[in-house]
């Protein structure tokens, strides 16, 4: 049963999950994305863009307000600044809440939604909070969920407004990490162990060249892409290897880009979903992991045992394998540690130290192996959901240029890094 | 200050679990927790030991301050003020010598930035941070 502490699939030895093919996604919306909001547009702040994206994803379902009786968000929208002490605006515009993030009650307002029983507005980043979407429902703390996750970049050089990163004192935790410069877990930990990944099994960081060549022409073939609508043109492998240096070896193209947005996705029963308007995408499985190594660094045999034990966990309870997942879409936030998803899972047989050889063959949608043919967020923009919202379409058949053409009947799809994530199985059929 | 010029580390804020470690290292010392029971250090301080899950058996032990330089990057376009002006400055993994699982953070004073020699040893130092609060560092065995 779903409870505040105890909704998560986190460890090995729970079997195949109780809901396994009684739950689905039957809608999804997208709403505008740039790059920052303006601060001025009130329909293109976080507010007005969830609503956007829930609105949306209503419609794609074929329902109406009424029919939704389950509302989870996540208050992890990145904005790693508030609004204040900049004036706030007229109602409902004036609190954080609809600014940097935007609650379930706030939408439950603004759409006058009347027959919500189950509001959630405290859960994980996205690829955690899938997981619950699927589990309330399959618990039936609600029978449609609207489920959205904004990403918010408001004006200043993204991270350089964040209080922690300005503050000459290091409190808590961050005192043993601040003093020397660590800046984030996902920058720094997961690069060093990329370093310890190349040292090991001999490859270089141009080895990720393959790979965020094709997530930029990935990503242009996603229209509401921030790429394909801001900057459409592809990226060079001269572009790649000289670019930016941020944290040598990492360089600006390996880091996804923040961006301004919200996606939004109905969850309902299979029951529910035979009649709707979609093909319904069912859910066979949800995981997550949180863990953290034994030092104040994780190594690369730490982050490898947590991916390992995620496939575990993963294959135990949607009843697949390895050599089932059609497509395949994890979180390629920073590119040093795609890879471990991509070996861990064991994704068309790439064993571990492989990934960069893999790479160079052929990863296109049209080609045997598409991986990624979401074009992940170094394509898209920093907005997560487009792993989702591709795996949707894909087994929906509406990935337009980006539809893979090998079989998609079953997608596997989860951020964030691989020692803190969620993943989640979805399947064109119920079994 | 440090001696790495331009470099204005933050300062560490101790707490009730910290503060033996921090006092310690006011004294030039690098003490870390172990636990007697299960004959296991532990960095950063943690509440209690994930092995036996008791806090009683608990103890700060000195350790020598030797260690190995495990791998580096080079900090290019840093997000904290203190190190902007620092830039490019290195940022290595040190494994300890008495126990390979713990490691450590490392700016390598004296070690010019992108000039690590992977694999070395190194040994410990301390420097200065904005409040005067000492942390513990690490340099290149010459």
């Amino acid at each position: 049963m779903v409870s505040d502490n105890n909704w998560m699939r986190n460890r090995e030895g729970l079997g195949v999950w109780e809901h396994r093919g009684k739950v689905a996604v039957v809608g999804w919306g997208q709403s505008y994305m740039d790059r920052r909001w303006d601060g001025v547009a009130l329909d293109r702040s976080c507010g007005g863009l969830t609503k956007e994206a829930c609105l949306k994803a209503i419609a794609d379902a074929g329902l109406s307000l009424d029919d939704i009786d389950g509302l989870i968000t996540s208050p992890e929208t990145r904005a790693e600044q508030t609004w204040a002490p900049r004036p706030y605006f007229d109602p409902p515009y004036d609190t954080e809440d609809g600014l940097t993030f935007a609650s379930a009650d706030w939408i439950q307002r603004e759409l006058g939604l009347k027959n919500v029983k189950y509001l959630k507005s405290d859960a994980p980043y996205i690829g955690p909070m899938m997981g619950l979407a699927a589990q309330a429902v399959g618990d039936g703390l609600c029978e449609t969920a609207l489920v959205w996750y904004p990403m918010v970049n408001l004006a200043g050089r993204y991270g350089h407004n964040n209080p922690q990163n300005t503050n000459q004192e290091a409190p808590g935790n961050s005192a043993f990490t601040l003093p020397w410069g660590y800046q984030s877990g996902a920058m720094f930990n997961n690069l060093t162990v990329f370093l310890q990944y190349c040292q090991k099994y001999g490859k270089s960081h141009d080895g990720l060249a393959d790979l965020c060549l094709n997530l930029r022409r990935n990503g242009l073939m996603t229209p509401w892409g921030y790429y394909a609508m801001h900057e459409p043109y592809q990226l060079t492998r001269e572009d790649y290897l000289t670019g930016r240096v941020v944290e040598e070896p990492l360089v600006i193209y390996d880091c996804d880009r923040p961006v301004n947005t919200c996606a939004a996705f109905i969850f309902t029963t299979a029951e529910r979903a035979r009649d709707m308007r979609q093909q319904p995408v069912y859910v066979l499985n949800h995981n997550q992991i949180n863990r953290r190594g034994r030092s104040s660094m994780a190594t690369l045999d730490e982050h490898q045992e947590s991916v390992a034990s995620m496939a575990r966990m993963m294959w135990e309870g949607s009843g697949l394998g390895p050599n089932d997942v059609d497509v395949f879409n994890p979180y390629d936030g920073y590119l040093t540690f795609t890879q471990q998803f991509l070996e861990g899972f064991q994704w068309h047989g790439v064993k571990w130290g492989e990934a960069h050889d893999f790479y160079a063959e052929d990863i296109r949608v049209e080609g045997p192996h598409p991986f990624l043919s979401s074009g992940g967020n170094n394509g898209t923009g920093r907005n997560r959901a487009v792993l989702f919202a591709d795996s949707i379409q894909q087994l929906r058949g509406t990935a337009g240029p980006r539809q893979v053409t090998v079989k998609a009947e079953t997608a596997l799809a989860g951020c964030n890094t691989p020692d803190s994530n969620g993943f989640i199985m979805f399947s064109k059929y119920p079994s | 200050m440090s001696t790495i010029p331009g470099l204005e580390r933050p300062a560490p804020v101790s707490n009730e679990l910290t503060k033996p470690f921090w006092d310690a290292c006011n004294e030039r010392r690098l003490v870390l927790q172990n636990c007697t029971a299960c004959e296991r250090l532990f960095y950063p301080p943690a509440q209690r030991c994930n092995q036996c899950g008791s806090a009683e058996n608990f103890e700060w032990k000195e350790v020598q301050g030797r260690g190995h330089i495990e791998v580096y990057m080079v900090i290019r376009d840093s997000r904290i003020r203190g190190f902007r002006s620092a830039q490019p400055i290195n940022f290595a993994v040190i494994t300890l010598d008495e126990d390979p699982g713990i490691n450590f953070l490392s700016n390598l004073p004296g070690t010019p930035p992108g000039e690590v020699p992977v694999g070395a040893p190194v040994e410990l130092i301390f420097e200065e941070t904005t409040t005067g609060q000492l942390v513990h560092e690490w340099q290149v065995v010459a």
